[in-house]
């Protein structure tokens, strides 16, 4: 199945994924409605050291522990995506215990949230990739890397 | 067609159920369930209590499950032995159930030390099950005081579930602070200061000399006066249907890394088994609802003739209390590392070139970097552990590996 990846050969750790991915989730037609002075929850986020950076989203994993580990039975594995039930999670953070890519953060209300590819919102394709200035977000069909 | 039996109906006996469907679709599955309830997240009954969660959500799977996977639940029902030569399980309706395969996912039960005086006691609940919970929660008034003995998990996860709804609550614990099982002096001084923040009464390295009618005398001499009265003081593995039916227990069930006692074609998985832990080497009881899952499966794929094994069980936490959130992971074993920043405190362990285990309170953002370490028995000198005891982030680990993780399918 499609996923996202991330280069970091060419990631500039602009943080505009971030923006994209909060815009897209916020249900609102306007940007600077969505995020001007609040703090944003994205779904994906950039880390790094020494001027080497790469932005980070679930990997929809084979076997996701975070399915395994939820203690309210809220996240679920449909057709490849990993997809959070935000009404049946309390926020133990249990998900970010288990995860060994660090993909999952609590959002404005305290349930978790993760990347679920944009299917759940009226994007239409993942908002990160699309407004990646520099093409090193991408989403696509990969093996194994090893 | 092969016939499976489930002792038990929680997490494990899920993850049971789900490892037997990955590999045999077609075999007859019964779940023998004590409760009168559809699997349920255990974990939520405090959650429950606090209103945020409710008896829907707080299924751990949707009504369409049992259907779906194909499996009976007899409900209401106890397995009051297991004859291991005839493979049958004998129940307390009277019926004796063939098998198979036999997993064994009993779980655990409130342990009830002798307590002077208890039977006078009216009001006087455990919290484990969700219709303690229930019970608990027709006792309760707006002005009634709590009196919770236990500090631990159980313990301070009911107090925070009742804060809202009851009067006062004060907690007692033999030892001298709180959560002792997993937090050391310092972690605990955190904790229970913003327990104690929120109205939370502790009375600590001190313990229940005497009930009487209404109130409770302390070994220091302080008399508690309360009205409900609730014992978390620890719980025990249902371990007596495998030890009796003559397979090996220590704690809890042993078993090996194919979750199998050494009892023919009985497993066992969750609360209730002993196994293998990776982060000290040795077999332990890992009552966490993850393990329980993971373990359940593992047993489910081989009682269907399938190969899992799962060995990479480690004790973890990740719990919260009125915002304030921790995670431990881990043994507590080697040098500890002292790390904290700004407000989060965070305890490193490490020995032998590995991280042996952690505690945060706080600063807990992507601690999943840190427990798949302890999991995976990470070499330290392969990574930058100085940039990850400031933050946990892939940026420590090294291009290839950063491939390896994020550059293809996982």
């Amino acid at each position: 199945m499609k996923r996202i990846y991330v280069n970091e050969a060419w990631c500039l750790g602009c943080h505009l994924c971030e923006y994209n991915c909060a815009f897209a989730n916020s249900g609102l037609r306007d940007m600077a409605s969505a995020l001007k002075g609040r703090q944003i929850y994205p779904r994906i986020h950039v880390e790094g050291k020494d001027g080497v950076f790469f932005a980070v989203s679930c990997r929809h994993c084979e076997d996701p522990l975070c399915v395994k580990s939820c203690i309210a039975g809220a996240i679920s594995k449909t057709d490849g995506v990993v997809q959070i039930n935000r009404e049946k999670c309390v926020g133990c953070l249990t998900c970010v215990l288990v995860c060994p890519y660090g993909a999952l953060a609590p959002g404005e209300n305290g349930a978790m949230q993760k990347c679920e590819l944009c299917l759940q919102n009226t994007c239409g394709a993942p908002a990160c990739v699309t407004g990646c200035p520099n093409g090193a977000i991408v989403y696509e069909e990969r093996e194994a890397a090893v | 067609m092969k016939r499976y039996v489930i002792i038990g109906n929680g997490v494990a006996a899920v993850g049971c159920i789900e490892g037997i469907r990955s590999t045999d679709g077609a075999g007859e599955i019964t779940v023998i369930s004590a409760e009168p309830h559809p699997v349920y997240c255990r974990p939520l009954i405090s959650y429950y209590l606090e209103g945020k969660t409710d008896l829907k959500r707080m299924l751990y799977r949707d009504g369409s499950f049992l259907a779906n996977v194909g499996c009976t639940v007899r409900y209401g029902v106890r397995a009051e032995s297991i004859d291991p030569l005839a493979k049958t399980v004998a129940l307390s309706d009277g019926a004796q159930l063939p098998y198979d395969a036999l997993c064994v996912a009993a779980g655990s039960s409130p342990f009830l030390p002798p307590m002077k005086g208890l039977e006078s006691v009216a009001q006087k609940f455990t919290f484990q099950t969700l219709d303690d919970a229930l019970a608990l929660e027709q006792a309760i008034t707006p002005e009634c005081r709590v009196l919770i003995v236990g500090a631990g998990l159980i313990g301070l996860k009911c107090a925070e579930g009742l804060h809202a709804r009851v009067g006062s609550i004060t907690v007692c614990d033999l030892a001298d602070r709180v959560l002792s099982s997993i937090l050391d002096a310092a972690a605990a001084a955190r904790v229970q200061k913003h327990l104690e923040a929120q109205g939370i009464r502790f009375l600590l390295g001190d313990s229940v000399a005497q009930f009487s009618a209404g109130s409770a005398e302390m070994k220091s001499g302080e008399t508690v006066p309360f009205d409900v009265l609730v014992l978390a003081v620890g719980v025990r593995p249902n371990t007596a249907l495998v030890k009796e039916a003559g397979g090996e227990t220590d704690r809890g069930i042993l078993i090996d890394e194919r979750m199998a006692t050494t009892l023919l074609d009985v497993y066992a998985a969750g609360d209730c088994a002993q196994g293998y832990d990776r982060s000290c080497g040795a077999r332990r009881v890992l009552a966490l609802l993850p393990n329980a899952y993971l373990q359940g499966h593992a047993a489910g794929v081989n009682m269907a003739g399938g190969d899992a094994s799962f060995d990479r069980g480690i004790p973890m936490n990740s719990i919260g209390f009125f915002g304030l959130h921790l995670m431990t992971a881990g043994s507590y074993d080697g040098e500890m590392i002292a790390a904290d920043s700004g407000d989060a405190y965070k305890r490193f362990f490490v020995k032998d070139d590995r991280l042996k285990g952690f505690i945060l309170i706080g600063g807990t953002d992507r601690a999943g970097i840190y427990t798949a370490m302890i999991r995976e028995q990470t070499p330290l000198h392969t990574v930058d552990f100085s940039l990850l005891t400031s933050a946990a982030t892939s940026a420590a680990f090294s291009p290839a590996v950063r491939t390896e993780r994020f550059g293809g399918a996982v």
